[in-house]
């Protein structure tokens, strides 16, 4: 091979490390908690602004467990710890859930309160659940991972091809992929083919014409916040075994969630995963310095002198909001066209 | 046999203000008057903006999370006005940085005329892609000059020197341009997306308050802000002041001996300085709220505010009677947010700092929330009310909860280290608290302490 097609191929392994796995990782991360954004919004008509803290709720929950299995030996080499509390960790945050929607949620789907009172109400859980996984575990940063930290590393990478740059693919990268896509094709596989899935949907569409076909509403909106537990904790325990675990960091998800489900069209699940992959895409693509991409593609004369980054890694957060704003200036209804439920 | 629930409904607000002016009172007269009147001061800014918070949702059901972004604004503009220029950074990058913005601005204007145009969409494209890579040259630039001039004390533009007084105004401008334009984008659709537009807009001006260094120093704060009030050491040596704590003490000072007498002067003359400090203070703070609740009130009993009240009790009827719903929701958004920067603008004048990291959702969108629905929404005395409440409570539980968890630990022997877990974290709990108040008052008393009173259209 001569030698600028080596580059070319370097090139694109550094962009593949770096811009890729990166992106279809946090992509999928994303792509759950707004998967269960949408899934409250379609059956319970309200956005959820306590997902996130939702998620740091479930992960609070792993990392006790997990700390406990680890510190009993319960371990089983090369995988996360982690990954085996989470079944546990599921059944108590759809406990968690589940108390929430009767204490606070259940009283204003009675009274047919205005959505904005629910979402308001979803703020103060939000707080509460904020408040409690800050006094158990602090507000301070930690990690969780255990087990095998790579699939395979860099350097394996370049001696296996030889190349100059090297992809590594780390474990939480392949495990977040992989059971991201599992579990998508489960929710989908539910919702479009059981019979509580289809009641599910029935349920979002129209609920009078639900009801009055014989649709237990109690059940689905049980069912409802159980896959919504579901989704929430993998996906915070994803997120955490990718980038660890801080309360405020997670809180912070919430605008990229909440982004990620109004591009792609709220109440559409396709949609919330396409929107989840574009938030992720942008904001890795648009703060990624391609410095070294541009050195290995461009002759010497041309080799940038700065980082060449477009927009610098602390305003991240201002990406999904911008594309958010967008959006809502062009295309109100999203890429797919979700359904605008109107207060009644 | 006296009625006690009819009193109540007659006078509660009377009653309740008088109950919460007792317990001031308590607090002043045993634990100490510069506490007191800290707490009044702060709850009078608080009140201040919960009652812009009040005007959205109790006037137009517009949901704001944003409050923190607003009254960061307010902050800002103090620093940018009465703040003296810094000459030498000016002179290194001042020119550079206009032009940068500038050129910024005439992009984003660019692309959305052309786009109204119905030009070519990769033109336009290609068009801000160019411009924003010339104004981040230019602007890269001229920020590193800036931030490069003696970066411990200044590194930044500096203000425009101006009376601090003014930048109350100018604070209240400010947040209500970015509400406009948030208005503009959003109140055409459902009404949640106002939430979270309001949530993102407002974390994304802390980022930015925090990171260009530049403009108001970012994490390294802005101190010595200018005072519309005078300086406590110089009160100190004022002599009608001294006059004034001779005659209040006048029994205690008369048993001391001469040279005693001059030493505890000096000694009472401390506090007795900062107490007319904070005075003057309440006096300002109460003199705009005061103003600002005649004013919202007067309004609301214009033609301008029987047309809001109809399109508050029922959009439909209101919207076929041809109001023109959209802009009235947008009139009172700006004006509700315009009254959250002046607050945020007292708030950082009274502190005398500007500290970006200060800036908490919890502590600035949500402590004012649950003071608005405690106090009783759509009410404006009702969100003063909910002020003072709330911000009594959420200075008094941090000692109190300490109090408690020592209380408990000097009784319990056994697991100091539960103890010390519990206190460690304790702080944490009072999201927990605040939160679970707000859900208790929206669950079982949905118009707070001081409901709304129904008034005849």
């Amino acid at each position: 091979m001569t030698s600028e097609s080596i580059d070319i191929i370097n090139a694109f392994a550094l962009l593949t490390n770096f811009v890729l796995l990166p992106a279809l990782s946090y992509g999928s991360q994303l792509a759950l908690g707004a998967l269960a954004v949408t899934l409250v919004y379609s059956v319970l008509r309200f956005s959820n602004f306590a997902q996130a803290d939702s998620m740091a709720f479930g992960t609070m929950i792993v990392i006790l467990l997990s700390s406990f299995m680890i510190g009993k030996g319960w371990t089983i080499s090369g995988i996360p710890t982690a990954l085996l509390a989470v079944p546990i960790a599921i059944v108590g945050t759809s406990i968690y859930l589940l108390s929430m929607d009767r204490l606070v949620y259940q009283h204003y789907r009675k009274i047919k309160a205005k959505s904005i009172t629910i979402v308001m109400a979803s703020i103060g859980v939000m707080f509460i659940t904020g408040g409690i996984v800050r006094f158990i575990l602090s507000a301070k940063a930690q990690k969780f991972a255990d087990g095998e930290r790579f699939i395979f590393s860099v350097r394996e990478f370049k001696t296996y091809t030889g190349l100059e740059q090297g992809i590594a693919l780390k474990t939480s990268q392949f495990l977040t992929i992989t059971i991201a896509l599992i579990l998508v094709a489960f929710v989908f596989y539910f919702l479009q083919k059981t019979r509580t899935g289809k009641a599910m949907r029935a349920f979002s569409d129209n609920k009078e014409l639900a009801l009055l076909s014989g649709i237990n509403p109690d059940k689905v909106v049980q069912i409802t916040w159980l896959l919504v537990a579901v989704l929430t904790t993998i996906a915070g325990t994803l997120y955490g075994l990718d980038k660890g675990f801080a309360p405020q960091q997670y809180h912070l998800l919430l605008l990229p969630i909440f982004a990620s489900v109004i591009v792609g069209g709220i109440g559409s699940p396709v949609g919330a995963i396409a929107g989840a992959f574009l938030i992720s895409f942008s904001e890795v693509l648009l703060t990624y310095a391609y410095k070294k991409f541009l050195i290995y593609l461009l002759p010497l004369s041309m080799h940038p002198s700065s980082l060449v980054q477009l927009i610098g890694t602390e305003y991240k957060y201002a990406i999904s909001f911008v594309i958010l704003v967008v959006v809502l200036l062009i295309k109100p209804t999203g890429l797919f066209r979700g359904k605008v439920i109107v207060d009644d | 046999m006296i009625n006690f629930n009819n009193i109540w409904q007659q006078y509660k607000t009377i009653i309740s203000f008088s109950i919460m002016g007792g317990i001031l009172l308590f607090v002043g007269f045993n634990q100490s008057w510069t506490l007191t009147l800290g707490i009044i001061n702060l709850s009078l800014i608080s009140a201040i903006m919960a009652l812009g918070v009040n005007i959205q949702w109790g006037y137009a059901g517009l949901f704001n999370v944003g409050i923190m972004g607003f009254a960061a604004l307010g902050g800002v503009s103090v620093v940018l006005i009465s703040q003296q220029p810094v000459a030498e950074a000016i002179d290194a990058g001042g020119l550079k940085m206009f032009f940068a913005l500038i050129m910024g601005a005439v992009t984003i204007a660019s692309g959305v005329m052309l786009n109204r145009r119905g030009v070519n969409k990769w033109l336009i494209s290609s068009i801000v892609v160019v411009g924003y890579i010339v104004t981040r040259y230019y602007f890269s630039e001229a920020s590193g000059l800036i931030e490069k001039v003696n970066p411990g004390l200044e590194g930044y533009m500096g203000g425009l020197g101006l009376p601090i007084m003014l930048s109350w105004l100018v604070g209240g401008i400010a947040a209500a341009g970015a509400a406009w334009w948030i208005g503009k984008i959003t109140l055409s659709l459902r009404s949640d997306y106002l939430a979270i537009v309001t949530l993102g807009i407002s974390e994304i001006i802390l980022y930015v308050i925090k990171n260009e260094d530049w403009f108001v120093r970012g994490v390294k704060n802005v101190a010595g802000l200018p005072r519309p009030v005078p300086l406590e050491v110089n009160m100190k040596k004022s002599e009608w002041l001294q006059d004034l704590v001779v005659w209040f003490n006048k029994a205690d000072l008369q048993l001391l001996s001469e040279s005693e007498r001059a030493s505890q002067l000096i000694e009472l003359m401390k506090p007795a300085s900062v107490i007319f400090v904070k005075l003057c203070y309440s006096g300002l703070f109460l003199a705009i709220l005061v103003a600002l609740i005649v004013l919202s009130n007067l309004a609301l009993n214009s033609p301008w505010g029987r047309k809001v009240r109809a399109i508050r009790d029922n959009e439909v009827a209101a919207s076929a009677m041809g109001k023109n719903i959209e802009r009235q929701h947008l009139q009172i958004f700006v004006i509700g947010s315009a009254i959250v920067g002046i607050a945020g603008a007292l708030l950082v004048t009274y502190d005398g700092i500007l500290i970006p990291t200060a800036y908490q959702p919890l502590r600035y969108t949500f402590l004012i929330w649950v003071m608005v629905i405690v106090g009783g929404s759509g009410n404006n005395l009702g969100s003063v009310l909910g002020a003072f409440i709330i911000w009594f409570m959420w200075i008094q539980s941090g000692p109190i909860g300490m109090w408690a968890v020592e209380m408990i630990g000097n009784n319990v022997q056994a697991g100091g280290s539960f103890i010390e877990f519990i206190e460690s974290r304790v702080h944490y709990l009072r999201l927990f608290f605040m939160g679970t108040i707000m859900l208790l008052i929206m669950r079982f008393s949905p118009g707070g302490i001081l409901p709304e009173k129904n008034k005849e259209l």
